[in-house]
């Protein structure tokens, strides 16, 4: 079994490039599993677009390419061989704003089971339940799992993307801003489920609030902005890692005077 | 390092789920086949259509002549030949009907009178020798009879006696393209056939499609029939079609997009708008029939391109208003803000900002909604319009044909030799919507650039 | 010197000019007739659709009542014959109705697995080239006169027909090739109503779904097809509608003469509904004939179904579509 500390994603020298615009350059961090991971920065720092390239997301995007290693347990990510929809199974994914499926919410949680060939009810049941029940979400639609995923609030909407996401059983769960969306409370609810959640899976998280950072996470990258003039007046700018540690480190003493700026909310 | 953190018994796993994950992979990359094969299809049908029409528009003839053209003219072009040679010819050949053609192209009396008056009354209106004027037709002799013919006939009317009454060309087999190269030996063996019977019948490789098919008037006769009549009917009731839908549909789509409340009257218009697009076509045929031909019959003389252009007109007007309220929709608020802001009335800012700035968009539905018109054929032939007519319309209240209607009445015959005319005037209208949705494609990229710039 | 003085006196006058003219004006409403009479030409213009409307209702209204009353049939028979034969006095549409439908089966058996196939293809798989590049392809397609497809029914694809299924099989007129060009004919449009529908489901749906480990395929038929449902399934009902008012393509190939046939056949000649009306209005037709009123209550139904589908599309796309955020 995994110790405390092991890591289970490890980046290298990844760049990122949409099309012939590089995106992102020269990134290299570990992420530790069960434990919570934020990526945080300036708008337009490339941290959505590294998340992405851990499960392969980036494929769907025509043009994009990433070069670089990108290792899930000792395997690279990019190797030939490797199947992105096995990645995106056991690396799971939350999104930015809520989006179940305009299905029940059942079906919503069923989705991935069935994709994977579970058919009897017996088990599909099991699964829903005991996923809804680890996004703490079960007590609130239990009575109805045959309403729309679409009639649930915000949060709600959230929570059951996430209960969909760990219905596959993956081992590692990206969130991209996962709470930009949401209201206070709702945020709130998503936070604490964060927290329970990371005893079992490692959790990636990007998030544009710096408090977030704070409350959630063991380690933060901070991504910053390069810019260069190609020529005059036409600005190439792209994202690199500025600093990585352990989260009380990076915001109580940070080592750049970037990243001090950033955290103190000069720019962003 | 091999984690299993949350892992149940639940989901398939390892050696099973890789099976699994080949398994949906093998039924998407099959699907995936078929979607792509699906377009694939209907580009080899489109293929298919075109290949088709070209395959029946051009090739071999065994024709015979009752005149070789070149024991006529040098070259055998009767094009090359003014008026008094081509009635030189007929005089030569037809002598005894010179006669017959001044009272079909010229008379202006009943045909029973017109031996028995003298060809002031008989041809009034046409140039005549004078000292003739008191005498009748029968009493010309044949020379003066053909200088008449001469004098009025314009070139094409005299090329088509020509051609129909001394060469009197005979096609007696089309080949298609495909059987004039490939299956040469058996056109040669029923050529030789032919020739048991017709000792001058010989191999021709024709292109159906011609510059004489394009000036050639309609004709019972397929070699010398041509698409002239039928075009310009066409172009005649396309000028009548847009004269009425384009300022009724722009202004339409003016009152629904700047002037229209949201009110039930409002709402109606909008949605029996959408609905009239999908009334079938043959429906408003039946309203032109009705209406136009039959209870305006004083004001559009009946079967007329006047009542075929408003029939028209109404079936394209429902595209022309959905188009134009498109593009007026696309105008910027901010446009007709600043014209308000410096004491424009409502029709100063429609007529001066808003109308110049949407216009290649209404322009670009309107062509196209033209295009659709020019091949409209159901409602042409339920207000019949497919009476045999070889005169050009001079009005719009002249009977007439089109192209559509003289493709369907070409294609309808079983002979094969209309089957080819029919190729090559269907030719000759995807040449007409071509040049349209060219000119559609032009002012689009134009109204793109002046964006930019 | 002068000549300022004169400048100044000039500025001066007309300053007090404008001052009298401000002391006078008023923000009352000012009759303006020119737009009144504009805006009254507008609203006609798009009154006049209403009229359109209400006229073929009332023309086809008013011949078929004739039809009814004019003692030859009756409503009745009209519906429930088997038999057209206006010669015999023999008034029933079922025939005409039934080649109809079966031209519009066998149109629709093309174009929607076409139509809906190269609509996925389009908007799921193709690369932003090749989409660029067919979509022309499509409207060409859908810019071909009808006029033309019924020459391409007529002479290539009834040989074909001939030529797979023997000479003795499939008549030179008959449904099966008219039904099938007239699905190429219609492909386009289901094509693009479909790609409009699947293109419009949010991007958000399609990566939750690759995200959870979906394939393109299980993307595209568990979550895209169903999301875009309401939208396809409208583009379809078009689709139908149309094919129950395309005219040449059956007037030329489909045959002439009705013909009921029990269980239908698809290799003979049967006249449909359009079919008939441009044949008996192509002829020589006298007014007030029961011939020229019996077209008007043929008109009349063709009219009632494809109002009917038309609405059942609208129906459909209003009622079954998604509403994401």
């Amino acid at each position: 079994m995994t110790q405390n500390g092991a890591y289970a994603i490890q980046l290298k020298n990844v760049d990122v490039f949409y099309g012939p615009k590089l995106a992102v350059s020269d990134v290299s961090l570990n992420i530790q599993t069960r434990r919570i991971t934020a990526f945080i920065g300036p708008s337009g720092c490339g941290k959505s677009t590294v998340l992405r390239s851990i499960n392969r997301m980036n494929d769907l995007i025509p043009g994009a390419r990433v070069q670089g290693d990108v290792t899930f347990q000792g395997q690279n990510l990019y190797a030939p061989e490797v199947d992105p929809v096995e990645v995106r199974r056991r690396i799971g994914m939350v999104f930015q704003k809520p989006n179940p499926f305009p299905k029940s919410i059942y079906d919503n949680v069923a989705y991935g089971p069935r994709l994977l060939g579970v058919r009897s009810k017996a088990v599909l049941d099991e699964i829903v339940e005991k996923s809804l029940k680890g996004a703490y979400l079960w007590d609130e639609v239990r009575s109805d799992l045959k309403k729309s995923g679409l009639a649930l609030s915000g949060g709600q909407q959230q929570r059951l993307c996430i209960a969909r996401t760990i219905a596959v059983e993956p081992e590692v769960i990206l969130m991209d801003e996962p709470c930009s969306a949401l209201d206070p409370i709702a945020t709130q609810a998503v936070e604490d489920l964060m927290k329970i959640l990371v005893k079992q899976y490692t959790i990636v998280i990007v998030t544009h609030n710096m408090q977030q950072a704070q409350r959630v996470s063991d380690f933060t990258a901070f991504f910053s902005i390069r810019k260069q003039e190609e020529t005059p007046g036409k600005e190439n700018r792209w994202g690199v890692l500025g600093e990585f540690a352990e989260t009380t480190e990076l915001f109580s003493s940070p080592n750049s005077e970037e990243t001090e700026r950033y955290i103190r909310g000069e720019f962003g | 390092m091999s984690v299993s953190v949350s892992q149940s018994n639940l989901l398939p796993t390892g050696a099973e789920f890789q099976k699994g994950l080949a398994r949906r992979n093998f039924r998407g990359s099959v699907w995936g086949r078929f979607y792509s094969l699906s377009l694939v299809v209907a580009i080899l049908a489109l293929i298919a259509l075109f290949l088709n029409i070209i395959n029946s528009a051009v090739g071999y003839t065994i024709t015979v002549y009752e005149v070789e053209p070149t024991a006529l003219v040098a070259g055998g072009d009767i094009g090359s030949l003014d008026a008094n040679q081509l009635v030189g010819i007929l005089q030569e050949y037809q002598e005894r009907r010179l006669p017959v053609y001044v009272r079909d192209n010229l008379s202006v009396v009943d045909p029973s009178l017109f031996t028995q008056v003298a060809i002031s009354e008989a041809l009034a209106g046409h140039t005549y020798p004078a000292e003739l004027a008191n005498l009748t037709v029968t009493e010309l002799s044949r020379d003066q009879q053909a200088s008449i013919l001469a004098a009025n006939l314009p070139l094409e009317v005299l090329r088509t006696l020509v051609r129909t009454d001394v060469i009197g060309e005979k096609v007696i087999h089309p080949y298609s393209l495909n059987e004039s190269l490939f299956e040469r030996a058996r056109i040669d063996a029923e050529l030789l056939e032919a020739q048991e019977d017709e000792p001058n019948a010989r191999l021709e490789f024709r292109s159906w499609l011609n510059f004489d098919f394009l000036i050639n008037p309609g004709s019972s006769d397929p070699a010398a029939a041509g698409v002239r009549t039928a075009l310009f009917g066409t172009l005649w009731v396309i000028f009548i079609t847009v004269l009425f839908a384009f300022p009724v549909g722009v202004g339409a789509a003016i009152y629904l997009e700047e002037y229209a409340a949201a009110n039930r009257l409002n709402k109606l218009i909008e949605t029996n708008i959408r609905n009239l697009a999908g009334v079938p076509s043959i429906i408003y045929g039946l309203l032109g029939l009705a209406v136009l031909v039959r209870s305006l019959e004083f004001i559009t003389q009946g079967r007329t391109i006047i009542s075929a252009g408003l029939t028209l007109g109404l079936l394209i007007l429902p595209v022309i208003i959905i188009n134009s309220q498109e593009a007026i929709r696309a105008v910027p608020s901010s446009i007709r803000e600043a014209s308000f802001g410096v004491g424009a009335t409502k029709w100063q800012t429609i007529w001066n900002q808003v109308l110049p700035a949407a216009m290649p968009g209404i322009l670009t539905g309107t062509i196209l909604a033209m295009s659709r018109a020019v091949g409209e054929t159901a409602p042409l032939i339920v207000i019949g319009a497919s009476t045999f007519i070889v005169t050009d319309p001079t009005s719009p209240f002249a009977k007439f044909t089109a192209l559509p209607i003289q493709i369907y009445q070409w294609t309808a015959r079983p002979q094969s030799e209309f089957r080819a005319i029919a190729a090559a005037a269907i030719i000759v209208l995807l040449v007409l919507l071509l040049l349209f949705n060219a000119t559609a494609i032009i002012l689009r990229q134009r109204y793109r650039k002046s964006l930019q710039g | 010197m002068q000549t300022q003085l004169e400048a100044g006196r000039e500025i001066s006058r007309v300053q007090s000019a404008v001052a009298a003219r401000r002391a006078q004006a008023t923000l009352f409403k000012r009759p303006r007739p020119g737009e009144d009479a504009i805006r009254v030409y507008l609203l006609l213009c798009g009154v006049l659709s209403i009229f359109t409307t209400l006229g073929i209702i009332f023309v086809l209204g008013e011949e078929s009542l004739r039809f009814f009353t004019s003692g030859v049939t009756d409503a009745v028979e009209f519906l429930t014959s088997i038999k057209w034969q206006p010669q015999a006095g023999e008034f029933g549409i079922l025939p005409l109705l039934e080649s109809t439908l079966m031209t519009s089966f066998m149109a629709m058996l093309v174009a929607i697995p076409l139509g809906l196939g190269s609509a996925i293809y389009l908007a799921e798989y193709a690369p932003s080239g090749v989409r660029t590049a067919m979509k022309p392809i499509l409207e060409v397609l859908a810019g071909i006169p009808t006029v033309v497809y019924g020459y391409f029914a007529l002479t290539f694809m009834t040989p074909a027909l001939r030529g797979i299924f023997g000479q003795d099989a499939v008549q030179i007129y008959n449904t099966a090739a008219a039904g099938i060009v007239m699905g190429i004919m219609i492909l386009p449009t289901i094509s693009s109503m479909a790609e409009d529908a699947l293109s419009s489901v949010p991007r958000s749906l399609r990566e939750a779904s690759y995200g959870l480990g979906a394939t393109r395929f299980e993307t595209i038929v568990k979550v895209v097809l169903p999301a875009a449902l309401s939208g396809i399934l409208a583009a379809f009902i078009i689709g139908i509608s149309r094919a129950v008012g395309e005219t040449m393509i059956v007037a030329l190939a489909a045959g002439a003469g009705s013909n009921w046939s029990f269980p239908p056949n698809f290799f003979v000649a049967a006249e449909t509904m359009t079919g008939h009306i441009a044949r008996i209005s192509g002829g020589d037709l006298s007014y007030d004939s029961v011939d020229y009123n019996s077209l008007f209550a043929i008109g009349l139904m063709l009219f009632f179904i494809t109002l009917g589908l038309n609405l059942l599309s609208q129906w459909v796309s209003k009622r079954f579509r998604e509403v994401y955020q």
